[in-house]
């Protein structure tokens, strides 16, 4: 974009790296394919990812914030 | 026969008819323009778009299969999940880029993109005939969802009072969608999406108290189903599988041309965006779906003497109206019956426009009459997706469900080697035209090769076992073949710039993908 500066455009990927996490987080099968700690009556594998459906949502939010005037 | 259950489908079903033809009134536009009638003139905000991407993207079938494959497999069926997950960081991030330089240049498909981008029309004929292969078999599984809660609420299943049902809601269906176009599944969607949350969210409030809590219903699982098998010293196993269905699935799942069409219909990049973190909403309903197949199991459904019938004629896609006959009055059956045949219509007629855009565009436009007016062109369309449901339909009516189950399988393998040529053309014009087409043709064929004989049968599923060394290594065949794909195109490119292979000219330039 006219007038914004080639260091900041260097970094604006920056911004984006939180989009990552779930990507490791759920594709990292191991690290949650256990029963305990249940949370009510449901194993750890399955409030996990219900979880990080919505800590993804809240990362993306976050990235859609902080990158609305890096175009 | 559950009369009171069909009154409710009936009533809903008349409702959202007239909503699909009064539709074509809504922010009017002339639908005698292909980009009118196939992308509702691009006009869509935020909310609209959230109900017409949520209802595109989880359809009937997403709705009766997932339960079924959680009823039958356990936990593996729950890569739904984590695929609905990583699906929307790839879309906030890669999908305003192709929304910009899409209407820019007034691309309506991801083929006319990669024209536009390389310059090579063969090219742009590989992506639209894998769309129109992969999306077709799709259509066909929204009307097996249509046709096993008609099932269910009693109607006869054989001869010709059978598929009865089923025609005339396919007639409603192509009568609307020819007249209004996307607008229609769209203003549908609305209700289609209302229904879903309602059925969903009661569903999984009621049917836990009926059954005793969560504990119970997760203790009534059995413990081969409930978790992931671990992996042992030769063999990943049902990790693998897992996390590679995850990821394959998500980045085929916003290539297809329902998707893209969706994304195409936004009037803002920003909408695209703000949807990336919204969607997410639908991944959370998918979760709780899928936990019906639990729930399935733990009310002995399949042991129920009154469904045996049922479960022998659709196998364990009738799990879900089995859970819902099961536990809820007819009334709600009714209503949640009607949530998923409504739930077939959305993205049966958003699939046939999608394909009717990519072959009005990309082959008959392209190749056939080069110089067809705007109405011609829309003319064309509106007939093509009228022909593509008409197929759907024959193909759902006259020959045995696994062809259908089969060709989507295939499908989705297919759809993800357009990646190349489409996601990472859209960064970058590096790879060469010619070195994306065999990169497609080869990951076509491992893909086509591995779902072949994977299983114990042939095409009965797209996990393949790779070995490499002494561990094995079972991997959603997609991403096998893609990473075959990108390898081959990369080489390639690199020995067609070393002779000197053409690459055309680009159509776009650099600040087209921001605007």
């Amino acid at each position: 974009m006219a007038g914004q500066s080639s260091g900041k455009r260097r970094t604006a990927w920056l911004w984006y790296l939180p989009l990552v996490l779930p990507f490791i987080a759920t594709l990292w099968v191991p690290f949650y394919s256990s029963l305990e700690p249940q949370w009510n009556g449901i194993p750890f594998f399955y409030w996990y990812q219900f979880l990080w459906i919505f800590i993804s949502a809240a990362l993306t939010l976050f990235v859609y914030f902080t990158t609305n005037g890096k175009n | 026969m559950n009369w009171i259950a069909l009154a409710v489908f009936v009533l809903l079903f008349g409702f959202v008819t007239i909503l699909g033809f009064a539709a074509s009134h809504w922010r009017r536009g002339d639908l005698d323009l292909l980009h009118e009638w196939g992308l509702a003139g691009r006009r869509f905000g935020t909310l609209v778009t959230w109900f017409l991407l949520g209802g595109d993207l989880y359809t009937a079938y997403t709705f009766i299969a997932v339960p079924a494959l959680v009823f039958g497999a356990g936990a593996i069926g729950f890569f739904a999940v984590p695929y609905t997950i990583i699906v929307y960081p790839i879309v906030f991030v890669v999908f305003p880029r192709l929304w910009s330089v899409c209407r820019h240049h007034g691309y309506i498909t991801a083929a006319d993109f990669v024209r536009g981008r390389f310059d090579s029309s063969w090219l742009a004929l590989a992506i639209a005939v894998t769309g129109l292969f992969a999306t077709m078999p799709y259509i066909a599984l929204q009307l097996v969802g249509l046709q096993v809660v008609i099932g269910a609420m009693g109607l006869p299943a054989t001869g010709l009072a059978g598929d009865l049902p089923l025609v005339i809601a396919f007639v409603i269906l192509a009568a609307f969608t020819y007249t209004s176009g996307l607008r229609a599944p769209a203003s549908i969607a609305i209700v289609k999406d209302i229904l879903i949350y309602v059925t969903i969210i009661v569903a999984v409030v009621v049917i836990p108290i009926n059954l005793g809590g969560f504990g119970k219903i997760f203790a009534a699982v059995p413990p081969a189903k409930l978790l992931l098998a671990p992996p042992t010293a030769d063999n990943l196993g049902a990790y693998s599988a897992f996390a590679t269905l995850a990821l394959g699935s998500a980045l085929a799942l916003f290539l297809y041309p329902h998707s893209i069409t969706g994304v195409l219909s936004s009037n803002s990049r920003h909408v695209i965006r703000r949807n990336a973190a919204f969607l997410p909403a639908y991944s959370f309903v998918l979760g709780l779906i899928a936990l019906l197949g639990f729930m399935a199991i733990a009310a002995g459904v399949d042991k129920a003497p009154e469904f045996a019938d049922y479960f022998k004629r659709y196998g364990s896609n009738f799990t879900v109206p089995a859970l819902i006959l099961n536990q809820f009055p007819a009334w709600f059956a009714g209503f949640a019956f009607a949530a998923i045949g409504i739930g077939a219509l959305v993205p049966a007629a958003i699939m046939s426009i999608a394909t009717a855009n990519l072959f009005t565009r990309n082959i008959y436009k392209e190749y056939v009459n080069r110089d067809c007016t705007p109405k011609q062109e829309a003319q064309m369309a509106k007939i093509v997706s009228l022909i593509v449901k008409v197929g759907a339909l024959a193909f759902i009516i006259f020959l045995p469900l696994q062809y259908a189950i089969q060709l989507q399988l295939l499908g989705g393998i297919w759809m993800s080697q357009t990646l190349p040529a489409v996601l990472i053309g859209l960064y970058t014009r590096w790879l060469h035209r010619w070195a994306l087409l065999l990169g497609w043709a080869s990951g076509i064929s491992l893909g086509t090769w591995m779902a072949a004989t994977a299983g114990k049968t042939a095409f009965s599923t797209s996990v393949f076992p790779l070995a490499i060394g002494g561990l094995t290594v079972p991997g959603y065949a997609a991403l096998y073949a893609l990473v075959l794909n990108i390898a081959v195109s990369v080489v390639f490119t690199v020995l067609f710039d070393l002779v000197g292979v053409g690459r055309g000219r680009d159509s776009t330039a650099p600040a087209d993908y921001h605007v």
